[in-house]
């Protein structure tokens, strides 16, 4: 459905994608992980067109990104809000369809059923700058459904929203992808990632680190217990990794240990019953920070 | 580049949309200024100045601050409200990623600020009419079509202002250097024949000065003369201002 081979893009001197390629088959939800000014948004962007490649290739539904026309099959809920303050909540969904073409009686039907689909029915007559960053959010999203699209593409879907209201989106999201859309998503929340999508790439410095199913990629690349110290010192760190198959790995003042098998260190731990500790599976973060490395991004 | 009749016609619809919310008092402060020029200067300079180029001076006056008026109501358009949508509102952004190219968006920004100037200089040109402001009936209808092509040349400039502007206080140059100096020295209060040559020079390729040339024939009984060149010149601004500032747009908004 969307094909990068060899996507380049520089603002000059900088490189922001530095030859990337991906397949995304239709009907999966496709994420692209990656710290902030990894070349998420760039690879967004040129995809709608709304930034020119450099070098390589990328096609959409068989045809080059970036067209008019491409754009017709295309929901595109950007990174920041910009829905049309002008407007009401259902207004602004009858606006839009005029971009698509979208005939008025089709429209109304459409923004109706977009409006009980996003929980907003009951705002309908409200201005958008009375909605709460969740509603403006799902409006965004129901926005982008208003020509039936076949591809939704979502930056960033629930940067600054709180826990039932991020919720609330994935949900719909898998609902989208139960009726058989394709979903591109950026996102560098490791927890959304997981809960989406089928399969993920992770970008960093304008290249990609890894592709794969989330799951297949953690077997991969991690031990699949981890287990979690707070308030541990190093000599006591030091009597557990003498366990097998275990490697610890200091954060912060945090130690995490990776084990092949949860018993002997368990056993350990056991014997300590003065450390703190949290045992949990192997996730996507743990592989998102060992790919992309610990140090802060600004 | 490539422009859709339909796609520039939404564009243009959205903002008619937003305009009928406030349609009242858009109107109303719209025609103010022009209004409080007609009656204090036309009624209060014209009693001592009387007639001017062989007509009174309310009739003189009158076929200027329409022209000034469509001037101003484009410009305001094209720069504040326009820039608004681009930079505040991100409202282009929004509508670039549907069918609507940049070039579409571009274009119904003009023909709406245009035809904002349509909308208020009607407005005005009734105003004008009962204060004694046209002569000529029979040929003052023909004043809208030609006020829509003056506000079609002033929105494609300011657009081209618009999408190169750094920020709001960028327009005050604008204001400055182009709008105010055409305001003064275009024909609106006095014949620009009465300026000395090298300005009257200057104010030939102005655009003010032949909306004024072209429309106060047709309020008044002076005789209408190089209608084509007149014509000519808003039409060379109408295209070349949009053909500029969609290539600028492109190059601010496409990275």
């Amino acid at each position: 459905m969307v094909v990068a081979n060899a996507v380049r893009k520089s603002f000059g001197e900088r490189e922001a994608v530095g030859g990337i390629s991906f397949a995304i088959r239709p009907g999966i939800c496709f994420g692209m992980l990656g710290p902030n000014g990894a070349g998420k948004t760039t690879l967004m962007r040129m995809l709608l067109g709304m930034t020119t490649l450099s070098g390589g290739s990328y096609t959409i539904f068989g045809e080059p990104a970036g067209g008019n026309e491409v754009r017709a099959r295309i929901g595109v809920v950007a990174q920041q809000d910009n829905l049309d303050p002008d407007f009401t909540v259902r207004e602004n969904l009858l606006i839009y369809a005029r971009y698509f073409g979208i005939e008025r009686t089709i429209a109304e039907q459409r923004a109706d059923e977009l409006l009980a689909f996003a929980e907003l029915s009951a705002r309908a007559g409200d201005k958008v700058s009375h909605l709460s960053g969740g509603m403006k959010r799902r409006l965004m999203i129901a926005r982008a459904l208003i020509n039936d699209p076949e591809l939704v593409v979502l930056d960033e879907p629930t940067t600054g929203l709180d826990p039932q209201a991020r919720h609330l989106i994935w949900e719909r999201l898998r609902q989208l992808r139960k009726a058989g859309k394709t979903l591109i998503l950026t996102t560098h929340y490791m927890d959304e990632a997981e809960q989406l999508c089928d399969e993920i790439v992770v970008i960093d410095h304008g290249r990609i680190l890894a592709q794969g199913a989330p799951q297949v990629l953690i077997r991969e690349h991690l031990e699949p217990e981890v287990f979690v110290l707070v308030d541990a010192h190093e000599g006591q760190i030091a009597k557990l990794a003498s366990a097998d198959g275990v490697r610890f790995e200091r954060i912060g003042d945090v130690w995490y240990g990776h084990a092949k098998a949860a018993a002997p260190l368990l056993a350990r731990l056991v014997e300590n019953p003065e450390l703190r500790f949290t045992h949990r599976p192997a996730n996507l973060e743990d592989l998102f920070l060992r790919l992309t490395g610990r140090e802060m991004r600004e | 580049m490539n422009l859709t009749y339909g796609h520039t016609l939404a564009v243009w619809q959205r903002n008619f949309l937003v305009w009928k919310k406030f349609a009242l008092a858009s109107l109303i402060g719209n025609f103010g200024d022009p209004f409080l020029y007609l009656l204090g200067l036309g009624f209060g300079l014209g009693l001592y100045i009387g007639d001017m180029n062989g007509i009174p001076y309310m009739a003189f006056l009158a076929s200027g601050i329409l022209c000034s008026s469509a001037m101003n109501s484009a410009t305001f358009e094209g720069l504040y409200s326009a820039f608004t949508r681009m930079e505040q509102q991100k409202t282009w952004e929004g509508i670039m990623t549907t069918p609507v190219g940049l070039a579409d968006v571009v274009a119904g920004e003009i023909v709406w600020a245009a035809t904002k100037s349509l909308i208020s200089c009607t407005a005005i040109l009734i105003v004008a009419g009962l204060l004694g402001g046209i002569q000529s009936w029979s040929t003052a209808w023909l004043a809208l079509p030609a006020i829509f092509l003056i506000g079609l040349a002033f929105a494609a400039i300011s657009l081209v202002v618009c999408v190169i502007a750094p920020g709001y206080d960028f327009f005050t140059y604008f204001f400055t250097l182009f709008v105010t100096p055409m305001f003064l020295f275009c024909g609106v209060f006095y014949p620009i024949d009465a300026l000395p040559t090298a300005v009257q020079w200057l104010a030939q390729i102005l655009p003010l000065t032949h909306a004024v040339a072209l429309v106060r024939p047709l309020l008044t009984e002076l005789p209408l003369t190089g209608l084509w060149l007149h014509i000519g010149v808003l039409l060379f601004y109408s295209i070349a201002g949009t053909v500029i500032a969609i290539r600028l747009a492109q190059r601010r908004l496409i990275t």
